[in-house]
């Protein structure tokens, strides 16, 4: 019996999820032969290190997005993770201790957006968007309006350095994509995220404390975007006081590509990998082509309307398709 | 005067497994009120349903002043002149009364709305129902009763023939009642059809004209109400052969396990009852009599005002189902879908929801091996029809679902186990596995309660009987030497 039950485990492979691999393998051989400079292991590692910073976020976007909820908060966050980290290096902070202080600030973001969320019953997409302003305008406040420099050398590491051809900021978006999935798939801590995302009502009366749930969910979410801020900082090797600005849509547009569903409780880490890989060698490939940044807006914001169209019309299907069994 | 405007024949609507209406035929009057009367389920609604249009009968016909309805629909009633008024308002809060009496139908000028004609045309219509509400007001502003006439109101300015009125006294005080049936008069006066619906058999003899019967899908018969008494009316309504049958139970009452002292909520009052080790404890009333609501309370679900619970003699607090759960009380909630089963997830995802926990290790990793073995023992011995337990739970036939939210409940050490309408939706075989499941954890010593608006499924499932009515228990019976006219003479306080 557990044989079979392994077996239909495997068969379950859904071959209309293949849709997004097979739009990212054209796109990579469009762009392949449209410019050379494109298919070569110095910009494979540059697409590389673009990605971790999507990446690492999208982990806890996904969970997010997986309650029903959004954190349009998270680019304005990067940015203040890579601003107060770089203030307080520079200032003569050792690494480690105001690595450990972004992180914590990091969680202290996600608490207030959980906060707003439960206690004043401020619908997610409101709240972050309100943190998104503020937080920016922290930022601002805080760098004075100018990028901080003067970091130490040994923090370059990474952002910039490799293990063989790998960068250490690619493997720290591996091992995150790990503990995510772990998180999601084996721990009691997935299994709520995935029971609250689909049906609230049910899980508090199966006895989980939803708030609470809420609050680790958001407070994960903003640790990750204070450890990709981090790594922004290191790679550029200082604190722009706009950095991370606009990532919050890339963020969403990938997890979203990776058939996450935006009205909660369904959606595969594995597949949101599939959609940070896309995001990313799509900016990558037309910014090698020379278009505009300008064009380059408009792609992404067709993409993100594109995903969201086709998440809705699989769900009429399947829904369609339960009335017919 | 009194011709027949709306007739309908050999009407049946079948759902997957439930015949719903069995060849009903049944005609009404210009300038009669003519009542409806049955149990839930006896067919009311759905009758209601097929004369304005919002489900197609799977047969039969409709005649309206004569000539047949072809494809009915809401639209095509509303134009015929057949309107409802429901229980739950259909009105929009923040919008005017005017603006409501004639939403989508206001005149222009010069493309704009013209308010000012909307408000004189609005009184116009509030002025014939001899009703003085200033058509300027905003809805959400009125009381429940007024915003009831606004309803009729805006029926009556779509020149309405025949007016469907369902459960229309529930939400109203008694002055509010005395006015409406004044309304309800001078409309039959003015040559309107009136289809009365009210569980309140005593408003039926003050206001209506005919009475008709339903019961189990059936029409039984038509009557004039002054040919009629409450208790005929009642023996008509229940008295059905007991086509289903319920497995032997022999009551072993034990220690009390469960003790609830006047429980107070936003609607139940001074609720106290106990419940013991191995009993199985009904609760009957009427939709809103508050048996969800008592159990919700004692489940932690809602928001308790005052009272006390005990377990085991111990006070409990309750602010939450998980410390309900804690202490021993579960709930197997009425509407399965939307707070029973995660229907997106697994039946193992289900299973496992509550008791994940406690076989979590380090960082609350699960340890997936035991919980495949705990899930193939609930499956087995629940006898759960699946071919895998990574089958979504809703490719699951009712039954099942319900199997499955028990077997989630069944892991978790719990003494008290609520079921709100355990086999609503559910066909018949899986309903009488349930009532043997239900009979066997009572006998393990669990306590078992039921709410269940069908009485033959309460009585047959329950050694003890609790009343409701209005939010406060009105009786309690033993389920062994009580009819259901019993039942429901303390469910109506008649």
């Amino acid at each position: 019996m557990e044989e079979k039950e392994r077996r239909n485990g495997l068969k379950k492979i859904d071959w209309s999820d293949a849709g997004i691999l097979i739009a990212l393998i054209a796109m990579a051989i469009f762009f392949s032969v449209s410019t050379k400079a494109f298919f070569s292991a110095s910009n494979f590692s540059n697409i590389a290190r673009q990605i971790s910073i999507v990446g690492i976020c999208a982990v806890g976007m996904t969970m997010v997005i997986l309650t029903g909820g959004i954190d349009l908060s998270i680019g304005s966050l990067i940015g203040l993770a890579a601003v107060a980290g770089a203030k307080m290096m520079s200032a003569g902070t050792p690494v480690f201790a105001a690595v450990l202080a972004v992180l914590v600030l990091g969680l202290l973001v996600g608490a207030v957006n959980a906060a707003c969320i439960n206690g004043l019953r401020i619908p997610p997409m409101i709240t972050t968007l309100g943190m998104m302003i503020s937080v920016r305008g922290a930022v601002y406040l805080i760098s004075g309006g100018m990028p901080v420099y003067g970091l130490p050398e040994s923090f370059k590491v990474l952002g910039q350095n490799n293990i063989g051809i790998i960068p250490i900021s690619m493997i720290i978006m591996v091992i995150v994509f790990v503990i995510g999935y772990v998180i999601l798939n084996r721990t009691v801590f997935g299994r709520r995220i995935y029971g609250i995302g689909g049906n609230p009502e049910t899980a508090r009366l199966s006895g989980v404390n939803v708030k609470k749930e809420i609050y680790k969910i958001y407070c994960f979410a903003g640790f990750m975007g204070a450890l990709a801020g981090l790594i922004l900082m290191s790679r550029v090797n200082s604190g722009q006081p706009n950095a991370g600005d606009g990532y919050e849509m890339d963020i969403i547009t990938a997890v979203v590509l990776g058939g996450v569903s935006v009205s909660g409780g369904e959606g595969k880490l594995s597949k949101v990998i599939v959609g940070v890989i896309f995001m990313g060698i799509l900016a990558n490939g037309m910014m090698m082509m020379n278009i505009s940044d300008y064009w380059q807006r408009v792609v992404k914001g067709i993409v993100l309307l594109a995903a969201v169209a086709i998440d809705i019309r699989s769900k009429d299907k399947k829904a369609r398709a339960d009335v017919a069994h | 005067m009194s011709q027949t405007i709306l007739e309908l024949k050999d009407i049946t609507k079948v759902y997957p497994g439930v015949t719903a209406l069995d060849r009903v035929s049944l005609s009404f009057q210009s300038g009669e009120v003519h009542a409806i009367v049955g149990e839930n389920g006896a067919g009311k609604s759905t009758f209601i349903k097929v004369i304005t249009g919002a489900i197609r009968p799977t047969s039969g016909e409709l005649y309206f002043e004569g000539k047949r309805v072809e494809h009915n629909s809401p639209q095509k009633a509303l134009d015929l002149g057949i309107t409802a008024i429901y229980q739950e308002l259909n009105l929009l809060k923040h919008l005017t009364v005017a603006e409501n009496i004639f939403y989508n139908r206001y005149t222009l000028k010069k493309g704009l709305i013209d308010f000012r004609d909307l408000e004189r045309k609005s009184k116009e219509v509030l002025d014939r129902l001899g009703v003085r509400i200033d058509p300027k007001m905003l809805v959400k502003n009125l009381s429940v009763g007024y915003q009831q006439l606004v309803e009729i109101a805006k029926s009556l300015s779509r020149n309405v023939k025949v007016m469907i009125m369902d459960e229309p006294s529930a939400p109203l005080t008694n002055n509010e009642l005395k006015y409406l049936f004044d309304i309800v008069r001078k409309l039959r006066d003015g040559g309107i059809a009136i289809l009365y619906i009210s569980h309140r058999l005593e408003e039926i003899f003050e206001i209506c004209d005919k009475v008709s019967v339903f019961r189990d899908g059936h029409y039984i018969k038509t009557m004039p109400v002054a040919e009629t008494n409450k208790e005929e009316l009642i023996r008509l309504m229940v008295n059905r052969e007991l086509t289903e049958s319920y497995p032997a139970f022999a009551a072993d009452r034990g220690e009390k396990v469960l003790e609830v002292k006047n429980l107070n909520t936003e609607l139940l009052k001074d609720v106290s009852f106990c419940a013991y080790r191995g009993e199985r404890l009904g609760f009957a009333g009427l939709v809103g009599a508050g048996r969800t609501e008592t159990v919700r309370a004692v489940y932690g679900a809602d928001p308790i005002r005052s009272g006390e619970i005990y377990m085991h003699g111990k006070k409990i607090r309750l602010r939450s189902p998980e410390d309900a759960i804690r202490s021993g009380i579960v709930l197997i909630p009425e509407d399965r879908k939307q707070q029973g089963a995660f229907l997106h997830l697994s039946i193992k995802e289900n299973m496992m929801f509550s008791f994940a926990p406690e076989i979590a290790g380090v960082l609350g990793i699960l340890n997936r091996k035991k919980e495949r073995e705990l899930c193939r023992e609930q499956i087995r011995a629940l006898s759960i029809k699946t071919p895998s337990m990574d089958q979504l739970v809703k490719n699951l036939s009712g039954g099942n679902q319900q199997k499955v939210i028990l077997a989630k409940w069944l892991l978790m050490n719990c003494d008290v186990i609520i079921f709100d309408e355990p086999t609503r939706g559910i066909d018949v075989g899986a309903k009488q596995e349930i009532y043997q499941l239900m009979n066997e954890l009572a006998e393990k010593g669990k306590v078992i309660i039921t709410i269940s608006s069908e009485l033959p499924e309460l009585l047959g499932m329950s050694d003890r009987v609790i009343v409701m009515a209005e939010g406060r228990i009105t009786g309690e019976v033993k389920a062994s030497d009580v009819t259901q006219e019993d039942i429901l003479r303390y469910a109506s306080a008649v």
